[in-house]
């Protein structure tokens, strides 16, 4: 993969950033739209907009022709079995947010019992707790140790007969750890629960085939894998989502109303009400066909590399405390300074042209973990190089000297 | 005593000699490690302005000549620095002045991004926080 290529094809990368080149690593939160995306979304604008569905007139048909290949390049990416089974959504917490109603809806009771991980990000926590407070069920958690690995094998206690659906993240957004969810799966189904998977940070960085997985739901969004915002996936099984009652009501997803009864419209568009967003789909497909064309595995590689570096040459420094130390990461680095502040050191970076994020990364239950109140969070992408590395570890030197002396 | 207005320039003109960002943070820092800060004791659930990013601790008195003194103090450094300076501005001025006044200094010496309500840095909320005691001693004062 040659990366100085890769980074032509980015144009927001070329910025200065007061006076110094820009160093993206927040990606975790977003990743940047290389050209090809950027240019699709002119095209569609351009040549084809329309709405989708039912429009009788050639360009109704061509977007619409455009969202279902969108719906396919999905379902070829995730492998899943039919396009029935991928609902288009604004992002991963609108998809958990769905899961969570519609699920709880149909299949939570006063006294039932969810489970999820103690490394979920808030949006695999808050639909569940307002869902489960609606109906009188319970939370419990399925924890981690200080390295930021699941703790697994506490799983076969924590499920009694009243476990209604076990909640996990793929990989944390704050820690970097990759969950054996297949394990987890494997666990949960020899007791007939399914498992959501969370893949918002999962799916720029792993190829995911939810028939190996078994996953019965997986959520993500496309603007963590170089797509528009505004676009993303809730994938259910297909047993499971033509036994869920829909979400939201509206357009497209009804097949007939009246005021005494209405019917809704076959999977997938029973979970689709209002108009979808078609041009963040169509981005979202040129998205997944460039890194189709780059190669996931490449892609990880070469991110493991950065990460390698990155967390020695920070190691290195002395007087850093990294967060999350499992043996399979994605590429998020979280440290703290000691005897620093993370948003300190965050607004310093930020004048040196680096990028990270600061604060509980929507995972304060981790940050309760560790008993901190935030961490400095570098995320590495497939632009990212070993230079821009080396920019963080002296700025991160400066903000040291500047900090604690 | 300088009104609020002569210490708002008095503190851009001090930050004019700054070419640097990381200067003007130096700068910031230095104050914040100076600010009299809260009493540990003070530091009381009640006088927690909670920020996703920083927490900010305030706390008000009126002394005797019926102006108002405040004391605060954050966990992040360059946020107690901003405060260092906020304190400096509104510190021994009347309530009635604390209310009319206009805060423009954080504008010009260019750390207005500290206060957008997005960063949830503690900031902005503690400056409505100073208003909020000023409204109320003067109230108390009538």
């Amino acid at each position: 993969m040659d990366i100085q290529q890769i980074r032509n094809d980015f144009p927001i990368l070329g910025q200065k950033i007061y006076g110094h080149p820009l160093v993206y690593l927040d990606n975790a939160a977003t990743t940047q739209k290389p050209q090809c995306v950027l240019d699709s979304i002119m095209k569609f604008y351009t040549l084809y907009n329309s709405n989708i569905h039912r429009g009788v007139h050639y360009l109704s048909e061509k977007a619409t022709e455009i969202y279902e290949n969108a719906r396919l390049k999905v379902k070829e990416f995730i492998n899943a079995k039919s396009r029935t089974e991928i609902v288009f959504t604004k992002g991963s917490t609108e998809a958990i947010n769905t899961l969570a109603s519609s699920f709880s809806q149909r299949f939570i009771n006063s006294g039932d019992e969810l489970i999820i991980s103690e490394m979920e990000h808030h949006s695999n926590i808050v639909p569940w707790q307002l869902n489960a407070q609606n109906k009188g069920a319970v939370i419990k958690v399925l924890p981690f140790n200080d390295r930021g690995e699941l703790l697994i094998e506490k799983l076969e206690s924590l499920i009694t007969d009243k476990t209604k659906i076990v909640c996990v993240t793929y990989a944390s957004n704050t820690l970097g750890t990759v969950n054996d969810v297949e394990k987890i799966i494997k666990i949960a189904h020899s007791h007939n629960i399914p498992v959501l998977v969370d893949a918002a940070q999962a799916i720029q960085h792993l190829k995911i085939d939810v028939q190996k997985l078994d996953c019965d739901f997986l959520a993500l969004s496309g603007h963590k894998i170089y797509a528009e915002t505004g676009i993303g996936i809730l994938y259910g099984k297909e047993k499971f989502l033509e036994e869920l009652p829909p979400y939201q009501g509206g357009g497209d997803m009804i097949k007939n109303v009246s005021f005494a009864k209405t019917t809704y419209a076959e999977l997938p568009l029973k979970f689709e009400a209002g108009t979808s967003n078609f041009v963040g789909a169509g981005s979202l497909h040129t998205a997944l066909d460039y890194v189709d064309k780059l190669g996931l595995e490449n892609i990880a590689a070469h991110e493991a590399e950065l990460l390698n570096y990155a967390t020695q040459k920070v190691e290195a420094l002395g007087g850093i405390t990294i967060y999350g130390k499992a043996a399979n990461k994605v590429s998020v680095l979280s440290f703290n300074i000691d005897g620093a502040h993370h948003y300190d050191t965050g607004m310093i970076l930020d004048k040196l042209g680096i990028a990270v994020r600061t604060g509980t990364h929507c995972t304060e239950p981790i940050m309760q973990h560790f008993g901190i109140t935030g961490t400095v969070r570098a995320s590495f992408a497939l632009y990212n190089t070993f230079e821009e590395v080396d920019a963080l570890v002296d700025g991160i030197k400066r903000a040291k000297k500047m900090l604690v002396g | 005593m300088l009104t609020i207005n002569e210490i708002q320039d008095e503190i851009i003109e001090e930050f004019s000699v700054y070419d640097e960002w990381l200067d003007k943070y130096e700068y910031l820092i230095e104050l914040g490690n100076s600010l009299d800060i809260i009493d540990e004791g003070q530091k009381t659930p009640d006088n927690i302005i909670q920020g996703c990013q920083s927490r900010v601790w305030l706390d008000a008195k009126m002394d005797s000549d019926g102006t108002l003194n405040f004391k605060a103090d954050s966990d992040a450094i360059i946020t107690k620095g901003i405060i260092a300076l906020l304190i400096r501005v509104f510190n021994h001025q009347k309530p009635q002045d604390i209310i009319d006044a206009q805060l423009y200094f954080i504008d010009e010496i260019g750390l207005s991004a500290n206060l957008s309500p997005t960063r949830a840095n503690g900031l902005l909320a503690m400056i409505k926080q100073i208003r909020y005691y000023a409204l109320a001693f003067n109230a108390l004062n009538k």
